[in-house]
Formats: C-alpha cells, structure tokens, sequence
C-alpha cells in the first residue's frame, strides 16, 4: 500500500566562523578608464562569491557590475582570507568589499572635487558619474576623474578593506560565549509517498523557506537552496560513506556505491526567501550556504512518519530502515 | 536607498567559463615536464612501520624521486599541529600515506609504489567511539582517544538548570538518533601540482577552499622560513602551524576556482606532498586523487550518536533540554574539535530554551581523519532535534507547526551560551513556508511575530 504524508523541520545558522577572529580583506583598484578590478583572497567553490561580491562593490561604487572584475587567484597577488567555509565570504568577504570600495569612493571624490570645484561632501556618485549637488549640469564620469586623477595628479586610486569580528571564546565552565555574527533562518517541508511493501519512499515535495537577511543576488541564493536540498536529499535516503558501520567493511568507493541523487532524485524545489536583514551584514545579507542542506532530511523522516506511523532515528531513510521500522514497529 | 545591482538576478560572472567548459580548474594547468605522483598507503588500520627500504623503487628508470617521513622538515600539521604528512612510525588509518613517489607517468610511479618495502606490526584498532571511550581501549594516540576541552573530555554548554527545567516538567522525551558519516562527493578530486622556480621559490597549483590558512600550514610543514628554527621549538612555541607567519613570500598558491567544496578541501590533502616532491626532485609534481582514494582516504562528515532528553509542558513549551554527542572524528583532530564547538553552541535547535545542558564529544578512532563538510555539526543536531520535535508534537497531541511557533526565539531572547538573539526571523520563515505549501495556519500563529514575546513588532 502506498500512502502519503507531510513533514516539517526548522533551523537558523550562523555566518562565519564561531567564535568569531576569522579575518578576510578585499582591495579595490579603478582603473584609469573608470572600470574597478576587485581583489580578494576566499575562493569560488561553485557558489558564485566572484558574482555577489562584484555586485557589492558595483553598488558602492556606483559602477556598471560589469565593469568590475574579480580576481582571486593566488597568494601572491590576493590579500588574506581564512578561506571559503563557514558560511562566511557573502558576510564577512561582503563587509570588506564595501570597506574597500568606500575608501576607493573617497578617493575618487576627493580627485573629482578639485575638477568640478566642490567639496568632496557636496558630490554625489550613481550610474557612472560624479555630480555636483544640485548641479546636474556639473559633472564628469567615473572614468573621466580616473584618467584625470592617474594621469594629472599621479593617484593610484586603490581601497583597501579588512573585516573580523572580535574572536569570543567560550568559558570553560559554562561554554558562555558570544559566538555567532549573526543568525539566519530556515524551515522546510516535505510531502512523501511510502510503499509499505518495500520501504520505497518517493519525495513528492520539497517546500523551503530561507531568511537571507538580503538576497544579494535572489538567483544565486536559489542556486544554493537548490543544491542544498539536493544534498539534504541524498542525506535522508541514500548517502552512507561506513554502511557497515563502525565498521570499514564494503565502503563505497564509487559514485555508483555512493548514491548522490541525480536530478530525477530531487523534485522542484519550491524556495521562499525573507528578508530580515542583519545590522551589521553587507547590505543586511547573512551567509546561507550551509544552511540549506540541514532541514531537508528531519523533514522527509517526518513526514515518513506522518505517513505510516513509524520513527526513523538513523538516516538513512534507506527502503530496507523503513520495512525494517515497519516490521519492528508493527505498522506494516 | 534604492539599490541598482545588489538584490538584482544578474548573471553569473563565471557562468559562462563555467557552463562552456573554459574554466580552467588544477587538473588543466599542463606544464611540460611535469612528473606523476603516487603514494604508498597503509594496509592496515593500525601498526608501527617496522621497516621501509625505497631503494628499488628509487633505482627503478623513470623514478626520478621518493620520499618518506625522513624528508619532511615539520612532520606534524593540523589546527592541533599533530597529523603526519607521511608516517614515521605509528599508523593510525587504513590509507594513511607511508611514502610518495614522483616517475616519468603513471604507471612508472604506480609500479614503483609495488617495489617499496614495508614492514608493518599489525595492531588491533579501535573503530568505535563507544568503544575507543573506554579506559582500557587502545591507544588511537598518545595523549587519549578523546579530545580534552581544557579539564574536560567534552564541550560542556550549561544555560539555567536542567534538573529544575525536568522537575517543572509534565513529559520528559527522550531519544537516541544517529548521523551516519558522509562524503562530500563533489565532482573535481584532490588535486595538487607543485612547480619549482628557479629562485627558490615553489608555486603550487591547489584546489584548497582556503589558501591562506594553507599557506600557512605549507609554511609550517616545509619550514620556508628564513631562520632555521627547528620544528620541534616551533611547534612548543606557538603551539599552531597557522601562527607561523614567515616564509609567505617563499609559496604562492595558485587557485581560487575549484570545482566543488563542500569542506573537502578546508584540511590539506596533497599540496604538502608535491611540495615535497618538487624540492627534491627540482621538477613540476602533479597528484591527482583516484575518486576511490576520494571516497576511502580523504575528509568526510565523521558521524554522530546524540542522545536528547528533553522535559516538555503540556502546551508544547520546552523547558528543559540534555543532549548528549559523540562525534566519531577518525584517527586526527583537524577541524573535528571546532566542528564539535559548532555542533554545541546550536545543538538545543532554534528555538528558546531556558534550561539547556550539553555535552559534546570529540573521539579519534582508526578511521581516516573526519573534518568539515557543509553543515559542520549543525546538520546532524537539525536531524536529531527536529525529528524529537516532532515526537513531541506526537506525544503531546499538538500540531508540529504549533510546537515549533511557541517556542521559536523572539528578538533579545538568549541563546544557551547567552548570546542576544537579533534578527530573529524564525517565525516570519514558518509562517512564509505555510503560505507558499498551501497549509492555512490557525489565527492566533498567523498573528505571531518574531518581536519580543508580549511586544507589537
């Protein structure tokens, strides 16, 4: 018999490193025709960091994102990052960008003040061009004050930033801390269907809801949510490195043993993102890259037991668990 | 302030490299020259290396260099400087790389990991943590099979009193679940190519999610420095390779775009063993992992056994919760102690509790060494509290949405290490999830927000 149930699970993340002290640094070069080359030394592991952290000094400088390029290539050309991990680059490599790009900002609106004689408070810099307050009519772009600022006034307009926060180590005693940056949100449902002749359990559904603090870029944010169900997915049915365990025996030692699930695995996934920003995340954002792959698998063992009445205390929810759930439990 | 390209859908800035096949990932850097690396690697699980002669291996045409822990300046790496780059003497997982070799191709460098001589005293390991906690278990290491918190042999998080939490209680549920280990599986292996430069200098081409933290460790490893400090005085001194910070300018690590992570690539793998081999042999050393030795040999999710007790009121409020986890961290600590850190700082789940008592484990077994994976210690307490949650739920009659609103943080509640929550948003997300799943909440959940408990939001 095949029966249907529904399943809920919830969770919340920190963004960066706990216990804080991890550091990452970005620098901004404008070029002399008013492009941005964006230096930093965290790594793009898949995630698109290259993509939000251009947008983030983009938005500072006031820049087409195009016109900004990224390079995070080697130590010897990038400054320090603790690395990609942790949730942490779109929040802790974010604020360092912003940090970069404003001190390049000032610069160049302190080049720009002397060619449109204002004060550097007086200007404003949005679309591509540095203007006068209240005289739109006096102007030049971004590019025009870069050539004048590099060639004229022998000005390397480079911005640098540095992001940490404060490491807080937990006491002894009590574990006391203040470990986290800030906290992001998650909850999830799934709907499966159970066939109690085999222990088949089919994911008809998989219903998410983040808090991002700000989507820097929504459909990049979706990316992750998306491939962190999957995993979630492979984590509530298939994924076992020590089947045997604690024993080595018959380890998998092939993407044919160890089942990931294929795109047929994973049904459409169903995202909603809210948006309660952090005070102290770029533009509100709050990492969550980890996150997304935790609330998929108590969710499907939920709603397994919504369905036929039967706990499943050891993932995976493998169909040879659930017949043996069934039998033990007597609901077969 | 209106925003022009911060939460706008543009495109990938590598999407296009990445989808046309361009991106240029380590395993595409081509050098002329360069020479093929192979290890040796333990049969067994535990034992002491009784013997190792290389010379036929060494002698072998087409072999242009091997070594073994004799050619490691620093042979002791990690958070906790202690894993071997190669083994000396004591075993500790099957897998564990005794020597490497660098030949001409492959198959050259794979015959010549058969011609070196190895001479093992088998040992009985221990590969259960329920086990290796035993006084009279044997030995992973030296120092103990658990990791010591300062005095303690475990994280210990105490907020309020539990036994008071229990006593007010009218349910207590308690349960026991299990996180089976898990590979990573991302798509491109552990691979690493070490190009000599004529100055001295090594570039080495790496798929590391974290190449400073890295370079670091390089640093340590190889003793690039320009004094000549020995390890060992080192090591005592500041008791981390990552505080090692001269010598930087002798590496570069060239990266930055890896083909998939997931925290497989946050503990070294391989750099240390081209690097190696490059400055013995003077040429570029290439090492790519077979997926079989991804799959037995490299970092994985160590698994977890967590036991919950929690006492309940009849209105679903939690107002005591104990758990118990033991994190089975392999045969070395890399990240597993902060990973046990992690798991305890939000192992009571996202919801406000006001007695909470938690004691996290971090025990070494004869497996390969655990580390980070997406989720550090998070994902394994997210299975077990949400499905206790949902037992709850059960035995109380209440809705499992129900259970999850009242006792989800609000703004300015504290966390078990007393940390103010602030944007808090766990009740806006359920409420939203609800929404987009079709399922109509009752009134009163609808109204609720994250503001604090009594407050308009």
């Amino acid at each position: 018999m095949k029966k249907k149930g529904i399943g809920l699970a919830a969770g919340f993340y920190p963004s960066g490193m706990s216990g804080g002290g991890d550091s990452s640094q970005a620098l901004v070069k404008i070029q002399p025709d008013g492009s941005a080359v964006l230096t930093v030394g965290s790594c793009d592991i898949g995630q698109g960091c290259k993509t939000v952290l251009a947008q983030m000094a983009a938005e500072v400088l006031g820049l087409d994102y195009r016109l900004v390029k990224v390079v995070n290539s080697s130590t010897d050309l990038c400054p320090l990052s603790m690395g990609t991990f942790a949730s942490r680059v779109t929040y802790v490599d974010g604020n360092a960008v912003i940090l970069a790009a404003q001190d390049a900002k000032r610069i160049l609106l302190e080049a720009a003040a002397g060619l449109l004689e204002a004060a550097p408070e007086d200007l404003v810099l949005a679309e591509g061009r540095i203007s006068v307050k209240g005289s739109p009519d006096k102007t030049k772009t971004i590019g025009e004050v870069a050539g004048a600022a590099t060639f004229g006034m022998r000005k390397l307009i480079v911005g640098l930033g540095h992001y940490m926060r404060d490491p807080s180590h937990p006491d002894p005693e009590t574990g006391a801390c203040d470990p986290f940056a800030t906290l992001a949100w998650s909850a999830t449902l799934a709907e499966v269907e159970v066939d109690t002749e085999t222990g088949q359990v089919d994911l008809l559904r998989l219903v998410t809801s983040y808090d991002v603090g700000r989507a820097i870029n929504p459909l990049l944010a979706e990316g992750q949510i998306q491939g962190g169900a999957a995993m979630g997915v492979g984590a509530a049915f298939s994924e076992d490195l020590h089947p045997y365990y604690p024993s080595l025996d018959f380890q998998p030692t092939n993407l044919g043993d160890y089942a990931i699930p294929t795109s047929l695995d994973v049904p459409d996934v169903e995202s909603v993102i809210h948006e309660c920003p952090s005070s102290h995340g770029p533009f509100g954002a709050k990492g969550i890259g980890e996150m997304t792959a935790n609330c998929p698998a108590p969710a499907i063992v939920n709603a397994i037991y919504d369905a036929v009445g039967v706990w499943i205390h050891e993932l995976p929810a493998s169909p040879e668990r659930v017949l043996r759930a069934l039998e033990e439990q007597g609901k077969s | 302030m209106e925003l022009k390209v911060v939460g706008h859908r543009v495109k990938r800035y590598d999407g296009l490299a990445h989808v046309s096949g361009e991106t240029r990932f380590v395993d595409d850097v081509i050098i002329p020259g360069t020479l093929t690396v192979k290890a040796l690697r333990s049969p067994v699980s535990k034992g002491l290396v009784r013997g190792l002669d290389t010379s036929a291996a060494e002698a072998m045409p087409g072999v242009a260099g091997v070594i073994t822990a004799a050619d490691v300046p620093c042979n002791a790496y990690g958070m906790v400087p202690e894993q071997p780059v190669l083994v000396a003497e004591a075993i500790r997982y099957k897998g564990e790389p005794i020597a490497a070799v660098a030949a001409v191709d492959e198959d050259t460098a794979l015959e010549a990991v058969t011609r070196i001589r190895l001479d093992i005293e088998e040992q009985e390991p221990v590969l259960d943590p329920l086990e290796a906690m035993k006084p009279d278990a044997p030995k992973v290491r030296p120092e103990g099979n658990v990791y010591m918190y300062g005095q303690r042999p475990f994280r210990q998080i105490v907020f309020g009193d539990v036994q008071t939490g229990f006593k007010e209680a009218d349910l207590i549920v308690e349960n026991e679940y299990f996180h089976p280990s898990m590979e990573h599986a991302q798509l491109e292996p552990q691979v690493s190519l070490a190009v000599p430069e004529a100055s001295g200098r090594l570039t080495i081409h790496t798929v590391s999610q974290a190449l400073y933290f890295h370079l670091g460790m390089l640093c340590g490893i190889l003793q690039m420095e320009p004094n000549d400090i020995r390890c060992q005085a080192w090591a005592a001194r500041t008791g981390s390779a990552w505080r090692h910070n001269a010598g930087f300018s002798d590496l570069n690590l060239a990266g930055g775009t890896v083909g998939g992570g997931f925290g497989a690539k946050n503990d070294l793998h391989a750099d240390h063993v081209t690097a190696l081999l490059a400055l013995k042999t003077g040429r570029p050393c290439k090492w790519r992992w077979t997926r079989e030795e991804e799959q037995l040999y490299s970092t994985y999710r160590g698994a977890w056994r967590m036991t919950i007790k929690d006492g309940v009121k009849k209105d679903g409020r939690i107002v005591a919760r104990q758990m118990k986890s033991i994190r089975d961290a392999g045969s070395y600590t890399s990240l597993n102690a902060y990973v046990v850190d992690k798991h305890c700082f939000l192992a009571a789940g996202p919801y406000f509790i006001p007695n909470v008592y938690v004691q996290g484990y971090c025990v070494y077994t004869n497996k390969p060494p655990a580390s980070s994976m997406r989720g550090f210690g998070v994902t394994p307490t997210t299975f077990a509290t949400e499905v206790q949650m949902n037992r709850i739920a059960a035995e109380l009659g209440l809705d499992p949405w129900e259970i999850r609103f009242r006792n989800a943080f609000r703004l300015g509640e504290l966390t078990p290490t007393g940390r103010v929550v602030s944007s808090a948003a766990l009740v806006e997300v359920l409420q939203k999830l609800a929404a987009q799943a079709g399922v109509d909440l009752p009134a009163d959940l609808k109204a609720l927000t994250s503001a604090r408990k009594g407050e308009a939001s």
